[in-house]
Formats: C-alpha cells, sequence, structure tokens
C-alpha cells in the first residue's frame, strides 16, 4: 500500500495495443501478431497537494499513462495504486479533457452537465440540493448560476473548458488528471484557465496530474516534471532543476527549441530528425538517433532509468558514464 | 484616415521607401447576415518588403487568417472585400476576376497552410504533385519540371530526394509533410508566402526546424513572408515586424524586438504577460478577462474597451488611430491625448 503522502503511485505501468493485421489477413499472408508499446515499464509518484507533469511530443505516450491514470484503459502490466484519503477511502480521480468541444454533450445543458457526476455518485439527496451544488460549483469556476440553462454552444473554448472543470470537481475529486486542459484555447484564455487551476488547488487542496507539451505552461503549473519519448520516462525532476541543469539530451534538446519571448531571433539550435514510429522503435535507447552523444552502447543497450540525486532520476548511458 | 499615417510615417522616417511586395491597405472582409453585414476584417493595413517577414499575430477570430485568405483570393463566398485594396509588387489584385487571380496564386503569392497532410493530395506522389505546379506556372518540359521537383525537394531538406519524389504523402512524417508543402509553394519562386499557422500541427522540436528554414529561404530568396500565427513566440523568433490583431483590426504595429521588449497596447502586454515565462517563476499569470467580441457583436469605441484595465470615458465612445509612438504604432487613447 502506498504511504500517506503519496497520492498516486504508478509501477512498471505498461501498455501494449494490438494493431494486427485482421485475422483472415494473418491467416492468408501469414502476418504475425503485432503489438504497439505505448506506455513501456514506466514508475512514478506523485505527492499529495502536488502537481507532477508529463511532458514529451506527439506518440510519447503521455496522453495513455493519463488514461490508464482514470481507468479508460485496463493496463497491459504494472500498478496503479491511490493513496487513502483522510476517512480512509481511496481517493476520488476526475479527468478534464483536452478538447472541450467534444468533451460536452451538446445536446445536454449546462446543469444537466455538471449534475450528473453528483446524481451518479450519490453525492446529494433530492433535487433542490443538487441544484444548489451546481450552482456553486459554476460560480467557483468562474461561471454564472443562469449559465446553468444554456447549451455548450452558447459559451466560447475557455467558458467551456470552465464547464468540464466544474463538471470533474462535481464528483468532488481529490486528484484531478488534467489531459492538455488548455491546448485548444488562445494564450490570454490559457492564462485565465492556468490562473483558475491553481486558485482551485490552493482553495480544494487538490493534487494534479498534468499532462502537456507546453513546457513553459507545465513549469508553470508543476512541481515536478517527468520528460517521456517513445513511451518511456527519459528524465524525472524538480521543475527548477530541470529547468536550470537538464541531463538527458532529449530534454536539452526539448528546452532549446522552445521559443523564448526575453530573446527574439535567438538562433535555435534546429535539431535534425524527428520522433520515430512507436510501432517500430530504434534500438537500445530509443533516442540514439537522433542524439549527439550516442555511441556503441546505447545502440545496443537499453538504458534503465538511474538515480542520480537530488530527487533526480535520468534514462541515458551518457550521463551514467559521465560522457555528458 | 490609417492611409494617411501609414504614409506620413514613412516620410517622416526619411529612409528610402523600397516598393513594399505587399501592400494592404484599410481592408474590410464582410459577410453578409440574414438581417445586418458583419465585418470578420474591419480596417487592416500594412506593408510588407523584399526579404522580410511581417508575423501577423491575434487570438481565434482576430481576423488573421481572414487577411491572408483575401491576399490569395481565396475568401469563401458571401465573405468579400467590401473597402481596401490590395497592391502585389504595386498592381492591384483584390479586384481581378478569378481567372487572373488564378495566375497570380501560386506563381506570384505561395501559400502553406496549417495541416500539411490535407494540403497535399493522397494519391499522386509528391513527385507528381510538384511537377504539377511547376508546369502550370514555367514553361519547363516534363523532365525539366521533375529535375526541378528534385532540386525544391532538397533544397528544403529532405534526405535523398532522387527517391522520396516517388512517394506518397502519407509514407512522410508530419515535419517532412510540412518541407513539402514549402516546397510546393517555392515551385515557381514566388514573390510572396502566405504562411498560416505553418507549424501548429507539428512537434515543437520540429517546429523550430521548420521555422528556421522558412528564415533560411526567406533570406536567400528575398521573398516577402507573411507568417499567420496565434504564438508569440514563433513570432519573436522568426518574425522582423508584428502587426497585432484584435476584432478585425491593427491594434499595434512594429519591430519585433520593439513589441517584445515594450508593448504599448494594453492588449499586447496582456498577451505577453498571460504566457508563463520561462526564466524564473510567477505566482500568478497577468490575466485579460473575458474573450475577444464575436464579429457581430464588437462594442462601440475601442474594440478592447470591456477587457482593459485602463479603460477611460473616451474608449467607450470614439475609436483609437493608430498613431507613432517610439518606433512602433499603436491603437489606443493612452498615446493620443488621453482615455478621457
Amino acid at each position: 500500500m502506498a504511504s500517506l503522502d503519496v497520492a498516486l503511485s504508478v509501477k512498471g505501468l505498461t501498455k501494449k495495443f494490438d494493431i494486427s493485421a485482421p485475422f483472415l489477413n494473418r491467416i492468408v499472408e501469414r502476418k504475425p501478431k503485432r503489438y504497439l508499446c505505448a506506455v513501456d515499464d514506466i514508475s512514478f509518484e506523485v505527492p499529495k497537494g502536488g502537481c507532477v507533469s508529463l511532458v514529451g511530443e506527439s506518440g510519447c505516450g503521455k496522453s495513455t499513462v493519463a488514461r490508464l491514470v482514470v481507468g479508460l484503459y485496463a493496463p497491459t502490466g504494472g500498478a496503479v495504486e491511490f493513496g487513502d484519503h483522510r476517512d480512509g477511502n481511496a481517493l476520488s480521480v476526475q479527468m478534464i479533457f483536452q478538447d472541450p468541444y467534444s468533451s460536452l454533450n451538446p445536446r445536454w445543458r449546462v446543469r444537466d452537465i455538471v449534475a450528473e457526476p453528483i446524481r451518479e455518485l450519490n453525492l446529494r439527496e433530492g433535487e433542490a440540493a443538487i441544484n444548489a451544488r451546481v450552482d456553486e460549483l459554476l460560480r467557483v469556476v468562474g461561471l454564472s448560476p443562469k449559465d446553468g440553462t444554456k447549451f455548450p454552444h452558447e459559451f466560447s473554448g475557455g467558458q467551456r473548458q470552465r464547464i468540464s472543470i466544474a463538471r470533474a470537481l462535481g464528483g468532488e475529486p481529490t486528484f484531478l488528471v488534467c489531459d492538455e486542459p488548455t491546448s485548444a484555447l488562445d494564450v490570454s484564455v490559457q492564462a485565465q484557465i492556468l490562473n483558475l487551476m491553481r486558485d482551485l488547488q490552493d482553495k480544494l487542496g487538490l493534487t494534479y496530474l498534468f499532462i502537456s507539451h507546453d513546457l513553459s505552461v507545465v513549469r508553470h503549473m508543476s512541481d515536478r516534471i517527468a520528460v517521456m519519448y517513445l513511451g518511456r520516462i527519459v528524465e524525472d525532476a524538480p521543475t527548477e532543476a530541470l529547468f536550470d541543469e537538464p541531463l538527458h539530451p532529449y530534454t536539452r534538446l526539448l528546452l532549446d527549441t522552445i521559443p523564448n519571448l526575453e530573446a527574439p531571433k535567438r538562433a535555435r539550435d534546429a535539431a535534425a530528425g524527428e520522433v520515430p514510429s512507436p510501432i517500430d522503435p530504434p534500438s537500445g535507447c530509443t533516442f540514439h538517433p537522433r542524439c549527439p552523444l550516442a555511441n556503441a552502447r546505447c545502440k545496443a543497450e537499453r538504458p534503465a532509468i538511474l538515480s542520480v540525486g537530488d530527487g533526480r532520476r535520468v534514462a541515458c548511458h551518457a550521463v551514467e558514464e559521465g560522457r555528458g | 484616415m490609417l492611409m494617411q499615417v501609414d504614409r506620413q510615417s514613412a516620410v517622416w522616417s526619411g529612409m528610402p521607401v523600397a516598393e513594399p511586395v505587399l501592400e494592404v491597405r484599410g481592408l474590410r472582409i464582410s459577410f453578409p447576415t440574414r438581417h445586418d453585414t458583419v465585418n470578420a476584417v474591419s480596417d487592416v493595413s500594412f506593408s510588407i518588403r523584399k526579404g522580410e517577414i511581417l508575423g501577423v499575430v491575434g487570438e481565434s477570430g482576430a481576423g488573421k487568417s481572414m487577411t491572408g485568405l483575401a491576399t490569395l483570393g481565396l475568401l469563401e463566398p458571401p465573405g468579400h472585400i467590401s473597402a481596401g485594396q490590395i497592391f502585389l509588387g504595386g498592381q492591384r489584385i483584390d479586384n481581378l476576376p478569378d481567372r487572373q487571380m488564378e495566375k497570380i496564386r501560386g506563381r506570384r503569392i505561395g501559400a502553406i497552410f496549417q495541416d500539411p497532410l490535407t494540403s497535399l493530395h493522397p494519391l499522386f506522389t509528391v513527385g507528381a504533385q510538384l511537377v504539377e505546379t511547376i508546369r502550370l506556372h514555367l514553361r519547363l518540359t516534363r523532365a525539366q519540371a521533375k529535375r526541378r521537383a528534385v532540386d525544391l525537394l532538397k533544397e528544403v531538406g529532405i534526405p535523398a530526394p532522387e527517391d522520396r519524389v516517388n512517394d506518397y504523402p502519407h509514407q512522410f512524417s508530419g515535419g517532412m509533410r510540412q518541407r513539402v508543402v514549402i516546397a510546393l509553394a517555392l515551385a515557381a519562386e514566388p514573390e510572396l508566402i502566405i504562411a498560416d499557422e505553418p507549424t501548429t500541427a507539428l512537434d515543437v522540436s520540429v517546429q523550430a526546424q521548420i521555422m528556421a528554414l522558412l528564415r533560411r529561404l526567406c533570406d536567400d530568396r528575398g521573398a516577402a513572408v507573411m507568417l499567420v500565427t496565434h504564438d508569440m513566440g514563433v513570432i519573436a523568433e522568426t518574425a522582423d515586424r508584428v502587426a497585432v490583431l484584435y476584432a478585425g483590426r491593427v491594434i499595434e504595429i512594429g519591430s519585433v524586438e520593439e513589441i517584445t521588449r515594450a508593448p504599448k497596447h494594453p492588449y499586447t502586454s496582456g498577451l505577453m504577460g498571460s504566457i508563463p515565462p520561462l526564466q524564473g517563476r510567477v505566482p500568478r499569470l497577468m490575466q485579460i478577462d473575458g474573450a475577444m467580441p464575436r464579429p457581430d457583436a464588437i462594442p462601440a469605441g475601442c474594440p478592447f474597451n470591456p477587457r482593459c484595465a485602463k479603460a477611460g470615458p473616451r474608449c467607450l465612445s470614439d475609436l483609437p488611430p493608430l498613431v507613432e509612438i517610439a518606433g512602433t504604432r499603436a491603437a489606443c487613447w493612452l498615446y493620443s491625448g488621453g482615455v478621457n
């Protein structure tokens, strides 16, 4: 059982998707069964009241981890354990999805959308209590109780994301999984949503697992960052340490490539290469074709994720050998 | 009135004014509705010189893509240009018939759109698509066009172009596909390239490569580039000048250095403040409350007034003109006589 301070502990989590050809093709064309390993043996912990972020480029498996954590997918291997709540019950978990345009039922009124988890989990007795709770939730996320009678299409992207936050809070969670909650929003609206999420964390003592590809957003929100590449965590460190001194070559590449407003027209290191297909990942360390420090060992042997002190973990032969 | 300010500032600066490649003057784009007419773009003026990248930045609905489409002559009816002019190399192009515009599009103006997968035909090899475009605009034989296609793919940094020219779009990765789209846009050596959110569908590490490529092509070929994006970071790194659009108007325009260092308009500074900084942490992001008004509900006076912390009585009634302030131009009463 996880300790009391840990909200979520993920151990050796693995998810494989079956991407084989249809049955008849396999028989006739003698094609083998094929699997895509979206998440490959990852472990991390989220402390209570903290915010841990998973970052990486598309196809690195970060959204799959989010779905595994909330139980939308069943893991192929490994375990997802939630810490205890104060009253001994397991923590309750809710999720905020990326696209506020497709995650709200267009035929339901906002009041019904927000009330659904309350009704489903029997958290309030009677219609009056449910309505009062919905009004309160709408106010918490910065909407007006009058908005409850409207339909989702009457709202802008930012307001819709507020509705999905209200719906998530309706289940009285202590743990929120946020899968790219602001990537569909404009920057000024993104700032509003990030500020709201921060305020809610302070007020309600929420714990976040935050999934994003945007390093500046991640830096703003999280205490700890895990960088993912092709289904594995390559570096895991406290936010400030990661930004001050990135260890893994992939983390360095990511930090080099983000545009910096304070240094306009900086010559960005346009690193060559792209993320390889996860269907047929490279041998050894999957980053070796793009890595400036790669040698023969990196091509052959997959690096394990090792602790390097100060609460940091890195999976890299070069760092381990001091070549970096 | 805006036009006058534009010319005056050119005279004031005393610089030899080269003919701009693209000049947009007082552009207005309207959509008739059942009861009324809605302006997606109300008043946009700017110019782009040879070898210059102008970043056009704004949030969704600001009219930035509409401005790009209008320049290309690709507005979907019933949308149309209801006022203003567009000049390409001194020639007025906004009133040309479709047949003539077809010759300009691709030949003199190249376009790069957001999603590289939908801009390419899935059933033809990239070579066939390049050859078609090249032969449509240039008098070349099939073999010459094919050679040029290979050269173009090489120029945009596709490895082994001799082999890849025979591949289909689905055989390329996202970043490589966008390179093919850029090669297509360059096929006829256009004077102007309109890039509408060229890296939004790509990962950050690939985004850096594509922006570096665009910058290099702009420098090497002396093309003018109109870079339409919502991402201030991309603009800061690639563009020479920036035009900030809000609710269909240019509210601030100037050099990248000036606008990123000291934004003048409250909206621009709010926009810069709402981007989480990379150096150091802030407890709270600067926040602009509310959202951009919809084109059918733009408030009177300055369109930004409901969201502006510094708004005064004058902002509610009168539209501020675009005036020169220390190197940039901004449309805000704070700089032209006060908000009261």
